[in-house]
């Protein structure tokens, strides 16, 4: 039971929110793929960001919100600026809300999968393309979507 | 093992003379009492840190302490009940009761037996060392959730690790030791059936500890290389999950909770049949009951999460499950219950605390109930609800059969009686002031209290004053019962081998005072039969 708790429960853990969108885990897509749009159907996605542990950058969303079509594929991004004169590296960790919306949240590319570098005083633009899947549920019509920075060591 | 050697005559030899004699025993009844008085002391010291709180909120404002310091109190407060207090004391009767109730000489692995004791004072001690170090003891509650035990905590936190390491080998040990015993040294004559229950609840309890515990040990030391070795197990920036933290904890909390009550239930279901004079309602129902609400132990845990921002499948699943145990729970009570049923009941101290079990556990089952319901748990989760349920199920529950077992075989571990009047004071002390300790907690936590806050809004201040001052009264009624349990032991009066007249069980066919060694042939199976707890 012990190796099953510190071997195999945190990777299994891993799995189970990516499948399940337990936990609000966001999910990943590779390519543009083609889905079924129902054009008369709007759900709205709100940004937000915040920072963990005193991490020294500004960071905020480029816009606040956006109306999206289920099905299709948006642009949007977050800016982030390094106030201090030392060189910054953080890793951003995507939520979604609420947690029966996270599994249709989609993302094709996102400054969330990898460390970002920031130089000092270095103010980035991160983009962010993704799609909300049509099977979402009928009855969700907002979704918020928040990143947390956190500060890396090296 | 002291099988006689051809030189011994004297089968009856006894223990070693002298301190040396403790620490090298490997005689289950030595090691027992070794378990109960480490217990009690754990309990004194757990209580004194009780008490500390419970000043702290008797009038609203910071009077006593820094919220730091009262942090700590709570924190050592639940780990010492838990890990010091409670499970050795059920160990400690394990120890005792289980090699008389089935006939057995001693438990299967006694060096083990002595090791698995002597690690609890180290790690005790390891524990409350804490106290005094820099940056104090851990604060981070007995849950220890990351990343307040992992990011922010005092140094202090990795001996609290070790600590935890070293109470888990202890508890496992204990268990294998109990399954050994129950399996392979029960008399040849008795049937896993005609086990009475007490060794029944503490077989299935030994495979929740082999289950649960290592899941414990996993989970402090994920926090070891995470606080030391830049692992990030627990730390979202490093790609791991707080959340998961509380999976993994509680995947070992709540089989945790049901280490703590089972081998309760055992002691219950001697004690009433006894008083009773009826054999026990549903043996072989209470032995599935057990079984199962062990099994769906392991299936629940997510219900003490609600609020961690479940998808609504999770929290329904978990909140049918935790439902479900309410189930067995049930067959249990009514059983109780029935064998109270038009028997000619008499209320001996053991007995009062036995009904009072019923009672009270029954409170804190249903208060369970409903802190398992996913959308009312949104207002009761972290509140002082939480807090009244759990010492109902832990104080009046627990607690109240490990004195209840103590008053029922104290005349078997003594060969001496109690005073029997005091006793009774005792015990209508310890009831009423638990009651006034408790119930208003449910109270302050359905109007919003938080749990664990040195201080609180003006509206939460007289059911404060209420509990506290009822707890001030608990505590000192541990003052009597050592009184009583101490007179017991020196000055009590010499009692028969069945001083309880409806008790049945191999431990009454033994001397008044059990000798050192007991059932150097096993017993026949008429005995087994005449002692057994089923009708």
């Amino acid at each position: 039971m012990f190796v099953f708790a510190v071997v195999i429960m945190p990777p299994i853990y891993d799995v189970f929110c990516e499948i399940t969108g337990f936990n609000g885990t966001t999910g990943r897509v590779d390519t543009e793929q083609e889905y079924e749009v129902k054009e008369d159907r709007k759900v709205d996605v709100s940004f937000f960001a915040m920072t963990m542990g005193g991490f020294p950058v500004q960071f905020k969303p480029k816009i606040s919100s956006m109306e999206v079509v289920p099905g299709k594929f948006y642009t949007t991004s977050y800016i982030a600026k390094n106030n201090t004169d030392q060189v910054v590296i953080g890793q951003a960790v995507p939520s979604v809300a609420p947690t029966d919306a996270a599994l249709y949240f989609k993302k094709l590319e996102c400054f969330c999968f990898n460390r970002q570098v920031f130089q000092p005083h270095e103010e980035l633009e991160m983009t962010l393309r993704f799609v909300v899947e049509p099977e979402l549920d009928e009855r969700i019509q907002d979704i918020s979507l928040s990143y947390n920075f956190f500060k890396l060591d090296k | 093992m002291t099988t006689a050697t051809a030189s011994h005559d004297d089968h009856h030899h006894g223990p070693e003379k002298g301190l040396m004699r403790w620490i090298k025993t490997t005689n289950h009844k030595d090691i027992g009492t070794l378990y109960l008085w480490f217990a009690f002391s754990m309990l004194l010291i757990g209580g004194a840190l009780a008490m500390g709180i419970r000043m702290e909120l008797l009038q609203p404002g910071l009077q006593l302490m820094e919220p730091q310091f009262f942090n700590q109190l709570t924190t050592m407060h639940g780990l010492i009940m838990v890990f010091g207090a409670i499970m050795p004391a059920f160990v400690g009767l394990g120890n005792w009761l289980i090699p008389m109730m089935i006939g057995a000489p001693d438990m299967a692995l006694p060096r083990m037996n002595n090791w698995s004791f002597w690690i609890l004072p180290f790690a005790g001690g390891i524990l409350l060392s804490t106290f005094f170090m820099e940056g104090g003891a851990p604060a981070f509650g007995w849950t220890f959730y990351a990343p307040l035990s992992t990011t922010f905590a005092p140094d202090s936190t990795d001996f609290f690790i070790f600590a935890v390491h070293l109470l888990g080998f202890s508890s496992i040990m204990g268990a294998i030791n109990i399954i050994a015993t129950v399996l392979n040294m029960r008399a040849p004559d008795m049937k896993l059936m005609d086990m009475p229950l007490f060794v029944w609840t503490w077989l299935i309890t030994s495979f929740l500890l082999i289950g649960a515990m290592p899941v414990l040990a996993g989970t402090v030391t994920m926090m070891l290389t995470d606080r030391n070795f830049g692992t990030s197990f627990f730390d979202a920036a490093g790609g791991g999950d707080p959340v998961m933290f509380q999976h993994i904890f509680w995947f070992f909390g709540h089989p945790e909770v049901y280490i703590m009550i089972l081998p309760a239930f055992g002691v219950i279901s001697h004690i009433i049949p006894t008083f009773a004079r009826k054999p026990l309602f549903g043996y072989s129902s209470m032995v599935y009951a057990t079984a199962s609400i062990a099994f769906l132990s392991y299936i629940v845990w997510a219900h003490h999460m609600f609020l961690t921002g479940m998808p609504v499948a999770g929290e329904l699943y978990f909140m049918y499950a935790t439902m479900l145990i309410a189930v067995p729970t049930g067959v249990k009570v009514f059983n109780w219950i029935s064998t109270m049923w038009r028997g000619s009941m008499t209320f001996e101290t053991p007995m009062l605390w036995a009904i009072s079990f019923v009672f009270l556990f029954t409170i804190g089952g249903f208060s369970g109930l409903m802190l398992g319901i996913a959308p009312a748990d949104i207002q009761y989760h972290d509140t002082y609800f939480v807090v009244a349920h759990f010492h109902y199920v832990l104080v009046t529950g627990a607690l109240w059969s490990i004195i209840a077992a103590t008053f029922y075989w104290l005349p078997k571990w003594t060969g001496r009686m109690y005073n029997e009047g005091l006793a009774k004071v005792h015990f209508w002390w310890a009831v009423i002031s638990v009651n006034v300790l408790f119930f208003p907690q449910h109270f302050l936590g359905l109007a919003g209290m938080p749990r664990r806050i040195p201080d609180y809004s003006l509206q939460f201040a007289d059911f404060n004053m209420i509990s506290s001052v009822g707890g001030f009264a608990f505590g000192a009624s541990f003052i009597l019962f050592t009184y009583i349990v101490v007179d017991c032991i020196r000055n009590g009066k010499p009692t028969t081998s069945r001083p309880w007249e409806g008790a049945k069980g191999l431990e009454w066919t033994l001397a008044p005072k059990a000798d050192y060694h007991s059932f150097n042939k096993p017993p026949s199976r008429e005995l087994i039969e005449a002692e057994s707890q089923h009708s």
